[in-house]
């Protein structure tokens, strides 16, 4: 779907289209025609182009160089570290310490340094965001890739798989995955690649089929190329492109969903921990006292999932074959 | 069409199958074997030795199994560890309020959903647009339970306008025919607890619709910008119909049609929110209910909400295909 | 379907178009009142709006229709043609808008009258048939009540006597038993009654002018004729003015009054047709006249009566009859070769229905020269290019290629025979992969033959562009940067790579403009000369055989119905199924200067 920066016009089909068609000379085509601005650009780089134009795009792109900086610098950025309580002191039964000089954002309810532990927490979700999603995207492409490959049985019993766990509400799904997989980090964090197994592994299978059927495909077949180097080399290439944006869209989710078990509980440690999900539930028992304990970290995974969603709409946009144009 | 539906129904039978091999496997599947996970804390020999005849672990697995789908054919899906009450019993007393509360979240979504996302299509590039570009981003990223908060906090803690958690104030006295409590103050004409019902509806169900807004809106406007474009709607403009006739017949009918499977997924995601949400809001849905089985580790519970809840959203995918052949006449009868 | 061969063989011979009349009057000069004019274009200019700014799509646009006259536009894709129709129309897409001139519809100036009444004139004064059936009718609503809206909704009829009035349109149109079939829906209905269904559409309002725009381009051959036929009765009959928009020069010439030329957004040529055909003025529509098949065809015909052997000399792109050495063994033999497909059922227990594709065809492809095999959607023609290039299996009868049976049984066999049968596919959009340059594509089939070093690859390469006419510079292009004719070019040059003995080429032209086509045409044939290839042509389009097949195959249903030399198939016809193809091709009875 269009994010909406782009001009109308450019979906406007049938007769808009027409005059930019075919630029044939009245010779027709001699060969030498066509004066593309950029020439001799590949998909991928032309993608890339329209993306650096699209301002939705640098925004997406911001947040994201943001998130990831702040987590990859933490020890540096934050004043205190991700344990530790240094206003354990200042709070009362009935207070919680508001922003001062020496705590930014205020403590919270066990004295940690709220500014400290959003930074860590931001730590804790990349390490989540990307994690999962790598679990997810090589599982759902080896089994998208093996029911691709070997069709037939393999490709039933694939699809029968994903189906099944499809048929889960993703979360429940998570939950029990995470309930086996014990209460600690790397639960949560297999519960959440696993659940986005099904949806990689169905989305490359179904963009490799609809490349199978390409007469492009027909051809490298007919040209004597084997079944492996059409499906490697012409096949993949061209199926992968859904599957990337969905690697982006995943990276916001993983974030929104990892919140969502330790508010359920999942994921082990102490109520104290520096991450957002347990942030906020935590908050929950101090809403009337402190709302900016629940505001805050709430605002953080609201944001860094937007700015994955941002980067990975306008990549799905770029990619488009119809926002393509014809010369 | 009832073929259609028969077919769906058949197709059923393999998906359950499946999900029961798997719930039978994660049972046995969960940390310190099943036996320790089902009982925990509360574990003594006696209650160990009683689940172990229960389940027959004695027994080969296929056996087990046999057992497992037996008691499953029975209606029997195990009993909670806390209340000690039928899984299934529970279940069905709670459902009536998740689905008020889905059908709460999904009018919300839906009745502004299709609008916003008709009008943007129409108005492409105005500020309605934009309005609805945004709302549809923010919606898929802000986490339900967090927008949960924010929605008790601003309109129930602050405003006071709403309740803050609960189905229906304490001090109101009503009976429950159905349990569907808004229904139930209708059938028995007790208007006000009606209301009250209804009032303490709103804000859980607009957190839960929140995401399913989003979803339906960018579907909603991406359909409808490329049917507006479609050469039959052009080819209805050169007709010189009412431009009445024009939005309603041709385009709106003819977007719906993917809206109307986004909309059955949603019911997936409504599932899944409402875990969250009704435990924000205090809410005795399964969803509440479930979460308080994840935190107390009440393995049957979950083990059996999971089922069912896999068999509701089946059932509402099949009503939306069967819907879907309604529309369009090019599903309903192929031969 | 069979609806279609009904209306279709009950051909009125001429029927009542531009040509039949060449003797009557020119129509448009001999009357001038003013009151005549149905629509006059003035100084027209149309703007898209687009990325990159103002897109001019039509420029200086003049042009006149009288009451009850045909006036045909003929250009390629891109020349403005559609984009001026709908001007008139007031139906441009969102971002296209009249940046100059006048469109006067009955003495009104259409710039001046509004959107509302502008929506008011369409489905009265003004009517439309459009392009494509397939997609221009509303797949959720019955037909009948897709006319019944535009009548009730422009007052024309109440909304309790509309339906009997849609029932007497569709069967005005040919529609038989109209009655069941306007509560029917479009999925019900062939590509040819949607069409017959959108002319009932475009003619319901008795519109004092038709834009009929490509009105049959996407129908099977023998039904356009038929169609063709039906409209030009009715608006002759109803005295309907009707703007013809279409690509084939042949067919407006036969069908219409006057045409105009239009060539990148400019009108570069009008005038009564027969005056166009006889002396093109413009050197673009020269071009089109040299390229446009049907007219092609019509020329070899006449070039043959009168023994102007320099004529066929420069039309023909076929060598002589029998140059081909009839004596040695054929390159490809197939015998009476079927494919069954098995077509699922439906549900779980639904049994599997069995479809005949191609039904015991035999056939002998002889060295060094062109067969072509022409039929229609769903001859069997393309699954039979398929079981040569050992893509399909044949479900029973042999395929042998030089001797030997064809493909084989190993896949080291099954390479070794691909490097001497190559394909050239329809779609130049698709049977290039967007991600690999044209460089890339073009090396592709030597590096997984393992052919020399890098060094000589490229060398290869260059070679092989250069011998499809195609500049260096456009090596490392990538498919989306090149025109359909350039990248045709590149799937050439891909299919020769490997030096191969047999080209099949399925529909390899028929997605082109006519000029584009004939110059791939020509390329192919001079590449027959210069590297002795053997041509297997697969095509609907029986004009484009004329001009460079030696032998020509008609399928029908999947069997083989006629077999013989161009001259024998084109001159005596054996099969009425073949003397209907050959009927389709506009412009038989047009007078060509040579």
């Amino acid at each position: 779907m269009s994010t909406g920066e782009l001009p109308p016009t450019s979906g406007a089909g049938g007769a808009a289209s027409a005059p930019l068609h075919e630029p044939a000379s009245i010779h027709g085509d001699d060969g030498g025609a066509a004066g593309a601005d950029h020439s001799g650009e590949g998909v991928w780089r032309r993608a890339w182009r329209t993306l650096r134009r699209n301002p939705v795009a640098i925004a997406g792109f911001v947040i994201v160089a943001a998130f990831v900086i702040v987590a990859v610098l933490a020890p540096l950025i934050a004043p205190y570290g991700p344990h530790e309580l240094p206003g354990r002191t200042d709070v009362r039964p009935t207070y919680i310490p508001g922003p001062s000089a020496e705590y930014w954002l205020g403590v919270d309810r066990y004295g940690g340094d709220v500014f400290s532990k959003l930074i860590w927490g931001a730590r804790a979700s990349l390490l989540v965001g990307v994690v999962s999603t790598l679990f997810g995207l090589t599982g759902g492409m080896l089994i998208g890739l093996l029911a691709g490959w070997f069709g037939r049985w393999v490709d039933f019993a694939a699809m029968r798989l994903v189906d099944l766990m499809l048929s889960v509400p993703s979360l429940l799904l998570a939950v029990s995955i995470a309930a086996v997989a014990g209460q600690s980090q790397m639960a949560v964090i297999v519960a959440i690649g696993v659940v986005q197994v099904p949806i990689f592994a169905r989305l490359l299978r179904g963009s490799m089929l609809a490349q199978r059927g390409q007469d492009y495909v027909l051809a490298a077949s007919a040209l004597g190329l084997t079944r492996r180097s059409v499906t490697m080399s012409h096949v993949l290439p061209n199926s992968v492109g859904p599957v990337i944006v969905q690697a982006t869209l995943t990276l916001a989710t993983a974030v929104i969903e990892a919140a969502a078990l330790s508010f359920l509980g999942l994921g082990g440690g102490e109520p104290s921990t520096a991450e957002w999900g347990r942030m906020l539930t935590a908050a929950q028992q101090e809403l009337a006292v402190a709302p900016r304990l629940a505001i805050l970290p709430g605002l953080c995974i609201a944001i860094t999932a937007l700015g994955f969603t941002l980067v990975g709409e306008s990549l799905r946009e770029a990619l488009d074959p119809r926002n393509r144009t014809r010369r | 069409m009832l073929r259609l539906v028969g077919q769906r129904l058949l197709l059923l039978i393999p998906l359950l199958l499946g999900l029961s091999v798997l719930l039978f496997a994660w049972v046995r599947a969960l940390p310190g074997g099943p036996v320790t996970a089902m009982l925990g804390e509360r574990y003594t020999p006696e209650a160990a030795a009683a689940i172990e005849a229960e389940m027959g672990l004695d027994q080969p697995l296929i056996v087990q199994y046999g057992k497992y789908l037996l008691r499953l054919l029975q209606g029997d899906l195990g009993t909670s560890l806390r209340s000690g009450r039928p899984v299934l019993e529970e279940f069905v007393n709670r459902f009536p309020a998740t689905i008020e509360l889905t059908v709460v979240a999904l009018i919300f979504a839906i009745g502004i959903g299709i609008p916003l996302g008709y009008l943007a299509a129409r108005r492409a590039g105005t500020v309605v647009d934009h309005t609805a570009v945004v709302v549809s981003l923010v919606g898929v990223t802000v986490p339900v339970f967090f927008l949960a908060f924010i929605l008790k906090y601003f309109f129930a803690v602050e405003l006071g306008w709403f309740p803050t958690s609960g189905r229906m104030s304490p001090t109101m006295e009503a009976t429950h025919p159905t349990n569907f409590y808004v229904l139930d103050g209708i059938l028995t004409a007790e208007w006000d607890a009606a209301w009250d019902a209804l009032v303490h509806l709103i804000l859980p169900g607009i957190a839960l619709g929140t995401i399913p807004l989003a979803i339906i809106a960018r579907m909603t406007r991406a359909a409808v910008s490329e049917v507006q474009n479609a050469d039959y709607v052009r080819t209805a403009r050169a007709k010189g119909i009412r431009p009445a006739r024009l939005r309603t017949e041709h385009i709106l009918r003819n977007a719906m049609l993917p809206v109307l499977t986004t909309i059955g997924l949603q019911v997936g995601l409504l599932l899944s929110g409402a875990v969250l949400t009704e435990t924000v809001f205090a809410f005795s849905g399964i969803g509440s209910f479930l979460a308080e089985a994840v935190f107390n580790a009440d393995y049957p519970v979950l083990q059996g909400f999971v089922l069912l809840i896999a068999v509701t959203y089946a059932l509402v995918n099949l009503l939306v295909d069967v819907s879907y052949g309604l529309i369009d006449p090019r599903l309903r009868r192929q031969q | 379907m069979s609806d279609e061969k009904n209306t279709m063989n009950e051909q009125r011979p001429a029927a009542g178009s531009g040509a039949a009349e060449a003797g009557a009057p020119e129509t448009g000069v001999a009357k001038t009142g003013a009151d005549d004019v149905v629509l006059r274009i003035e100084d027209l200019a149309v703007d898209f709006r687009t990325e990159g700014g103002a897109a001019r799509a039509v420029r200086d646009a003049n042009l006149v229709v009288r009451r009850g006259e045909t006036v045909a536009i003929v250009g390629e894709s891109g020349s403005g043609k559609t984009t001026l129709a709908m001007a008139v129309l007031g139906l441009l897409a969102s971002n296209g808008s009249v940046a100059e001139g006048h469109i006067w519809f009955q003495g009104e100036d259409l710039g001046e009258a509004g959107p509302q009444h502008l929506a008011r004139l369409r489905g009265t004064e003004l009517g439309l048939v459009p392009q494509d059936p397939m997609t221009n009718l509303d797949p959720v609503m019955r037909i009948g009540r897709q006319i019944d809206e535009g009548l009730i909704d422009n007052g024309l009829r109440t909304r309790r006597d509309a339906r009997a009035r849609t029932v007497e349109l569709l069967d005005e149109v040919g529609l038989p038993d109209a009655g069941r079939r306007a509560s029917q829906y479009p999925h019900e209905f062939s590509g040819g009654m949607r069409q017959r269904a959108l002319i009932a559409m475009g003619l319901s309002g008795r519109p004092a002018l038709l834009v009929a725009d490509e009105p049959t381009s996407a129908l099977d051959v023998t039904v356009q004729r038929g169609i063709l036929d039906q409209l030009s009765d009715l608006t002759h009959e109803l005295g309907t003015a009707v703007l013809l928009i279409t690509h084939d020069l042949g067919l407006a010439a036969e069908r219409a009054d006057k045409v105009v030329v239009m060539y990148r957004g400019e009108i570069v040529e009008q005038g009564p047709a027969r005056d166009v055909l006889r002396n093109p003025r413009h050197e673009y529509t020269r071009r089109l006249m040299a390229s446009a098949p049907s007219l092609a065809s019509r020329r070899i015909e006449i070039a043959r009566k009168r023994g102007l052997d320099d004529v066929l000399d420069r039309t023909l792109l076929a060598h002589e009859d029998g140059a081909a050495d009839r004596g040695a063994a054929p390159l490809v033999s197939v015998r009476d070769v079927s494919k069954v497909f098995r077509i699922r059922g439906q549900g779980l227990l639904g049994r599997g229905k069995d479809f005949t594709a191609v039904d015991g065809v035999s056939l002998d492809i002889p060295r060094g020269s062109t067969v072509a095999v022409v039929g229609e959607s769903g001859s069997g023609k393309s699954t039979l290019a398929r079981m040569i290039l050992d893509i399909e299996t044949p479900t029973t009868g042999t395929i042998h290629f030089d001797g030997r049976p064809a493909g084989g049984s190993t896949q080291a066999e099954r390479i070794a025979y691909r490097r001497r049968v190559q394909p050239v596919f329809q779609d130049p959009y698709s049977s290039l992969d967007p991600m690999y340059s044209v460089f890339r594509a073009i090396e592709e089939p030597l590096r997984a033959h393992r052919f020399g070093d890098p060094e000589a690859r490229r060398a290869r390469v260059e070679e092989l562009a250069e011998q499809v006419a195609l500049g260096k510079g456009l090596l490392r292009r990538f498919p989306s940067e090149l025109s359909g004719g350039q990248r045709q070019r590149v799937a050439i040059a891909r299919a020769l790579a490997l030096k191969p003995e047999l080209v099949v080429c399925d529909e390899a032209v028929s997605a082109l403009d006519v000029v584009v086509q004939a110059q791939i045409l020509r390329l192919l044939a001079g590449l027959q000369e210069e590297l002795g290839l053997t041509y297997l042509f697969i095509t609907h389009d029986l004009a484009v055989v004329r001009q460079i097949a030696d032998r020509v195959l008609v399928m029908q249903n999947g069997m083989l119905v006629e077999e013989g030399t161009v001259d024998e198939v084109f001159d005596s016809p054996r099969t009425e199924y073949t003397r209907t193809l050959l009927d389709a091709i506009p412009g038989k009875d047009l007078e060509l200067a040579l």
